[in-house]
């Protein structure tokens, strides 16, 4: 047969894998950071959430993406990356 | 492996069972005699016996020096040729000696033979031999016992039907369809943000089914799709049922025989089938975007296998889409859309440009939802019968534009949240004034179709401008 030996059609990519951070004990303390993706009504959610993490001794950085139909752009994660212990990004749909 | 240097001197190339070939032996000997004189041979290695002859055994000589005609005559100065003349031509051989009276017996003209290394039957397994060093792809061996087609399946590198193996032999096979080498980088190609090259875009293509001829056009479409302003991250993300939309234009739509006529839109033919496809493997296997995965679609579109047509640009009364982009008449193009499932519009009763427009509006109205305005563009496909009761009436493109602009503004209060009982539509206190339902260039003009029919085709968008997909129209570069 001809067909034996084929080229690999994918992007031939090696991921980097990094650890996750580990899960902090508390909340208490640190400073969390919500990112709306923009999506409608994703606000009402992030209120909420705001209010039950600040009831629990976090403070709470909020931050929105400029359209939920793309990533972050890669300025908005580098500050929240320094600015925050801790991201929660809802997607809403 | 590289060229092998050709020896300083006179160079020429023969095969035995070429009758010119056996006809100048007696001026070999002639050049021989005169100076320095290299002959190689294709097929018989006793072939000529005076001047002795070396054995092209492997086409080597012939393949990388781009033999297509025996005798060829080179002359070769410091390892790089210098002239060239193919057959025997008395007047040229002399020019390129610089000897006189060469094969006085000889008649002055005569047409070589086919070289070996263009042979039809061997020109495949030649480009492998000595070409398939320029793949950079990870080989893959395939054991006795497996089936490649179930071996393809296995790893996820389909789109559910099955795909044409990617051997060295047709990739080298693809890639003559283009000028573009192997390791160009085509784009980055989401959601993985991978660099693309040719290479693999001719692999997505073989596994697509595509001829060669068509991969300037997957190509160009890989480009179109794969930046900012298109958004495929975000066309794949959506839970909407879009899917990447290919509109060709241009004649060489016709060379590379699309189908812009009779069920432009469906399956039977090859390009439209096969180039749709072949972009949506190259997001699927090199960008990693997969339904399930990033691709979050609820219900999906057939089109997502291939979405791809071209226009009847020859006929077409108001031009190409390509042309609304400012592309000139007569050039190739690809316009990429992110749409849906394709909707038919009827009306076969209307014989003037105005009933017909506020026919086609209503449908137009209706796109996604009808309280929802501005959010969408659509492409209209019109059909040849639709398209003629618009040029009888004198209208252009511009004017058909313009046109079902006028009729698809409504009032913003019927529109808003709640109005008529229900409880989707725009947010309420947005505008006081009337608003259209497409944004001033969200209304794209398509001419496809078959001959017979007074139908024209929706085929709706997904969310527009800065905040979604612009739809994006590119030359094919060949």
């Amino acid at each position: 047969m001809s067909t034996r030996t084929i080229l690999d059609p994918t992007g031939e990519r090696t991921v980097a894998e990094r650890a996750r951070l580990a899960r902090p004990a508390s909340l208490a303390g640190l400073t969390v950071g919500l990112l709306d993706i923009s999506k409608p009504r994703g606000n009402v959610f992030l209120d909420r959430l705001e209010e039950r993490l600040v009831s629990v001794g976090a403070s709470v950085k909020r931050y929105r993406k400029p359209t939920f139909t793309k990533p972050a752009p890669v300025d908005l994660r580098h500050e929240i990356a320094t600015e925050c212990h801790v991201v929660i990004e809802a997607l809403a749909d | 492996m590289g060229a092998p240097t050709l020896p300083d001197g006179w160079v020429v190339v023969v095969k035995q069972e070429c009758e010119t070939c056996r006809m100048v032996v007696p001026v070999l000997r002639e050049l021989h005699d005169a100076g320095t004189l290299t002959v190689y041979t294709q097929d018989d290695p006793s072939f000529p016996d005076t001047p002795p002859a070396l054995h092209d055994h492997d086409l080597a000589v012939s393949w990388h020096h781009e033999i297509e005609t025996v005798p060829t005559l080179l002359h070769v100065q410091g390892g790089v040729e210098v002239a060239r003349t193919v057959g025997w031509l008395r007047t040229e051989w002399e020019s390129i000696t610089g000897l006189g009276g060469l094969g006085d017996d000889l008649p002055p003209m005569r047409p070589g033979c086919g070289s070996l290394s263009v042979d039809p039957g061997l020109v495949d397994e030649l480009r492998v031999r000595h070409g398939a060093s320029v793949l950079r792809s990870r080989r893959i061996d395939i054991a006795d016992a497996e089936d490649d087609l179930e071996l393809m399946y296995q790893r996820g590198w389909t789109d559910g039907l099955p795909v044409v193996p990617p051997t060295e032999e047709r990739v080298l096979r693809m890639l003559t369809g283009t000028t573009r080498a192997p390791d160009e980088v085509v784009a980055t190609v989401p959601p993985d943000l991978v660099d693309v090259t040719v290479e693999k875009v001719a692999i997505a293509a073989v596994m697509a089914g595509c001829l060669p001829e068509h991969l300037p056009w997957v190509l160009t479409a890989v480009e179109a799709a794969c930046n900012d302003d298109f958004n495929m991250h975000g066309v794949l993300a959506t839970t909407m049922p879009v899917g990447p939309v290919l509109v060709c234009s241009g004649p060489g739509t016709r060379r590379i025989g699309m189908n812009s006529g009779v069920n432009a839109l469906g399956q039977g033919n090859r390009a439209n089938s096969t180039i749709g496809r072949a972009l949506q493997l190259v997001v699927r296997n090199v960008g990693g975007g997969r339904p399930g995965e990033v691709d979050r679609a609820t219900h999906g579109n057939p089109g997502k296998l291939s979405y791809c047509f071209a226009e009847a640009h020859d006929t077409s009364p108001i031009g190409t889409l390509a042309s609304q982009f400012g592309v000139p008449a007569g050039t190739d193009a690809v316009t990429v859309f992110a749409g849906g499932g394709a909707q038919c519009i009827v009306d076969q009763l209307s014989r003037t440009p105005e009933s017909l427009a506020s026919s086609i509006a209503g449908v137009l109205r209706a796109m996604h939802h009808t309280k929802l305005v501005m959010a969408f563009d659509a492409i209209l496909v019109l059909g040849p019968e639709h398209a003629r009761v618009f040029a009888d009436g004198g209208w252009d493109r511009d004017r058909i534009l313009f046109e079902l602009h006028m009729r698809l503004t409504a009032p913003a209060a019927e529109l808003e949240r709640g109005a008529g009982g229900i409880a989707e539509g725009i947010p309420v206190g947005l505008s006081t004034a009337d608003l259209p339902k497409f944004r001033p260039d969200g209304l794209l003009l398509a001419y496809a179709g078959g001959g017979a029919g007074l139908f024209s085709t929706l085929i709706g968008g997904w969310v527009n401008g800065d905040t979604g997909s612009k739809p994006v129209t590119r030359s094919v570069r060949y």
